[in-house]
């Protein structure tokens, strides 16, 4: 592949692999995150080659391997284009039959077909059931229609474009004031505008500085970074380089967390298509730009998902917190003015620049801008990840798209945040999730985990699970968190096991 | 480890001291752990004091600077796993095998670490033996998957 010069090129480079692509040529896409591949996706995708081999229609169907669809709960799923008819938990043994009845005989095989549990009907596309109906797939969709190791089907999405448009048709202060104005809140936790973290290190007079990717994501029980990274690293990589023409950096990071191998093949993948497209490294499309970016594995420790921690890590020492008073924007990674975002936020920036501050803040409530994904998990129906516009209440999320809790049970709370975050009881599901509703209601948005209970599950014990998790990965170095939370830890550990004592409740309180 | 296998790694991160932990890293999965002779090797190539390099190899848990076991048991704790009685499995193998997270027996047969979130939450309870995923896992299932593994 010749590096392209101009943006025009890229242009000509997309029609030509859209004028290869037959949209009515059968085509079978395969989930193949790191969930279904332990739901036996990789055994799924060996009996399609072998089936479509044995039936002579190597030439006539074309497989893809994509990132997580989201709904995980009913992985492997396979879905059959131009028709797409979906089908869901499969297993080798059905594959012979997909490809008899439904590739050559045009037939839907009911079996497979997702039955609507409320009214007992069959589904046959995706975009019906009520998992995938009532979300606003903006960031996430592009995944279950990319090969995450296929440049060419990023770029078929109109992929790149964005980067295009910013270096050719944009300033980099007009790429800037574009993301102020879309009102980008940062997804990893602290809700913070990117656009006023990025204008600091733009401003700062060092001219030496650095884009970094938070893929750390420490919240246990959180995993809608990795399934974006997996499934879908050019997006990630075409918002970070924007953001390093908005903000004058040459070199970029991106910081993943040490479980998460197929994330790091996936990038790493993605930065080498990049590179040999003139997409990333010297001169980029020709525009005199230039960006490099360098992956870094985490060696495990909560703690290195907080931004100063990160960066000492980065910097190859252990990862502990700076004092806060130091701003990073201005004075981060080896001292140098650094923006640090988390991955969903960098992944929303080429949407920003393409479609406009304008179509972004139509999404979402008067505070909190697009939308947001969650990862959807315990005592639910449906288990995975979802994505809503900001304000979407929890109710709807709970039991529109998660189908509420199995098993007839009652629901009793659902805790979002992390494990610094809170629990929301009934009362409170028809808040809408935002980043100042849920901070008013005690709890906080955190990276978007969402963990559901049901009246089976003990409070007092996930409370002190998250304690637990906490005093774990305390990083000591502040006497209130240290200390406090040992003491916190040890009167819900009586309390759950059923030694409390009055006044405990009080103390935990003031606590 | 030898030192040779050590140096093609430094070399690989160019010598540059800030790659000490994916330097790290690299041996620990290679060679399943730390051995301080391999350490040694690491500071003098990257020219970083030893401390510098004992600091690291402990504060980060992916490290380990005792022997480890042929298969490597990885128990997720994180959140979704949790509710879905993760603790009661990893009660059950820390039965079967007779060691507690952080161990190795002595036969060097099984290690067994918690982690937190393996990202296959919609699969919990989830464990991972030597990289592959197990979900859906029921106390009574342990013995059987262990079974496997020599
Ligand atoms: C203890 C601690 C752990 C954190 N872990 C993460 C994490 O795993 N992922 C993440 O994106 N942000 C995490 N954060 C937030 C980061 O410090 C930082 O605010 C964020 O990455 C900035 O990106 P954003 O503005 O795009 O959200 C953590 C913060 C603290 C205090
Ligand atoms: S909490 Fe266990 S895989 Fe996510």
């Amino acid at each position: 592949m010749a590096r392209l010069q101009t943006p025009a090129e890229l242009e000509e480079l997309r029609k030509q692999i859209l004028s290869t692509r037959d949209p009515n040529k059968p085509c079978i896409t395969l989930c193949s995150g790191s969930a279904c591949n332990a739901s036996g996706s990789r055994e799924v995708a060996a009996a399609l080659e072998e089936e479509i081999a044995k039936q002579g229609l190597t030439t006539d169907v074309d497989i893809r391997k994509t990132g997580c669809h989201g709904y995980c709960e009913r992985g492997p799923i396979i879905v059959i284009h131009p028709e797409k008819i979906a089908y869901f938990q499969i297993k080798p043994e059905d594959v012979p039959e997909i490809i008899t009845e439904t590739i050559q005989g045009k037939k839907v095989v009911e079996r497979l077909l997702y039955t609507d549990p409320a009214t007992d009907e069959k589904i046959v596309h995706e975009h019906d059931i009520p998992f995938y109906k009532n979300q606003e797939r903006i960031v996430f969709g592009s995944n279950s229609s990319v090969d995450p190791k296929s440049i060419d089907d990023y770029l078929a999405i109109g992929g790149y474009s964005a980067l295009a448009k910013a270096l050719s048709a944009m300033t980099p202060e007009g790429v800037l004031q574009e993301v102020k104005k879309a009102n980008l809140r940062g997804r990893g936790g602290g809700g913070f505008p990117a656009g006023v973290k990025w204008e600091g290190t733009r401003n700062a007079a060092d001219p030496i500085k650095y884009v970094i990717v938070n893929a750390d994501e420490g919240d246990p029980g959180a995993y809608m970074d990795r399934s974006l990274l997996e499934g879908n690293p050019h997006a990630v990589l075409e918002g970070l380089t924007i953001g390093a023409y908005a903000v004058g950096a040459h070199e970029g990071y991106i910081y993943v967390r040490q479980e998460y191998p197929l994330a790091v093949e996936n990038v790493f993948t993605a930065i080498r298509q990049a590179e040999e497209h003139g997409l990333l490294g010297e001169n980029i499309l020709g525009t005199g730009f230039n960006f490099k970016v360098i992956i870094h594995q985490g060696a495990g420790a909560f703690v290195c998902g907080e931004s100063t921690a990160l960066m000492t890590a980065l910097e190859g020492r252990a990862g502990e917190p700076r004092p806060k008073y130091i701003r990073s924007n201005i004075v981060g990674l080896w001292g140098r003015p650094s923006v640090l975002n988390n991955v969903e936020t960098w992944a929303n920036v080429p949407l920003i620049i393409n479609k406009g501050a304008d179509w972004f803040t139509a999404i979402g409530t008067e505070t909190s801008k697009g939308t947001k994904i969650f990862s959807l998990v315990g005592k639910i129906t449906n288990t995975g990840l979802v994505e809503v516009p900001m304000g979407t209440p929890l109710r709807d999320i709970i039991f529109k798209i998660g189908g509420g809790i199995p098993g007839g049970k009652k629901f009793k709370a659902v805790q979002t945040g992390g494990p610094s975050g809170g629990c929301l009881p009934e009362e409170l599901l028809d808040l809408p999730v935002g980043f100042d509703e849920l901070t008013k209601a005690g709890s906080m948005m955190g990276s978007g985990g969402m963990i559901v209970m049901d009246e089976d599950t003990c409070m007092p014990d996930v409370a002190r699970y998250f304690l637990e998790f906490l005093t774990d990965e305390s990083c000591g170095k502040c006497v209130p968190c240290r200390e406090g939370m040992r003491q916190m830890l040890k009167l819900l550990t009586n309390i759950t096991k059923g030694k409390g004592k009055e006044g405990d409740i009080e103390l935990l309180e003031q606590l | 480890m030898d030192n040779e296998k050590i140096d093609q790694i430094v070399d690989k991160y160019h010598g540059e001291p800030s790659y000490l932990i994916q330097v790290l890293l690299d041996i620990q999965s290679e060679h399943h752990w730390l051995p301080k002779e391999a350490l040694e090797r690491v500071a003098e190539k990257l020219n970083v004091p030893m401390t510098r390099v004992q600091h690291i190899a402990t504060f980060y848990k992916a490290f380990s600077l005792v022997p480890k076991g042929r298969h490597e048991i990885h128990i997720c704790l994180g959140t979704a796993c949790h509710v879905r009685g993760a603790p009661r499995v990893l009660d059950t193998v820390q039965e079967l095998i007779g060691i507690k997270p952080g161990e190795t027996d002595l036969d060097l047969k099984f290690s067994l670490q918690t982690v937190n979130c393996l990202g296959c939450c919609a699969l919990g309870p989830v464990l991972e033996i030597d990289g592959k995923t197990h979900g859906k896992m029921a106390p009574a299932q342990m013995a059987e998957v262990l079974k496997n593994y020599e």
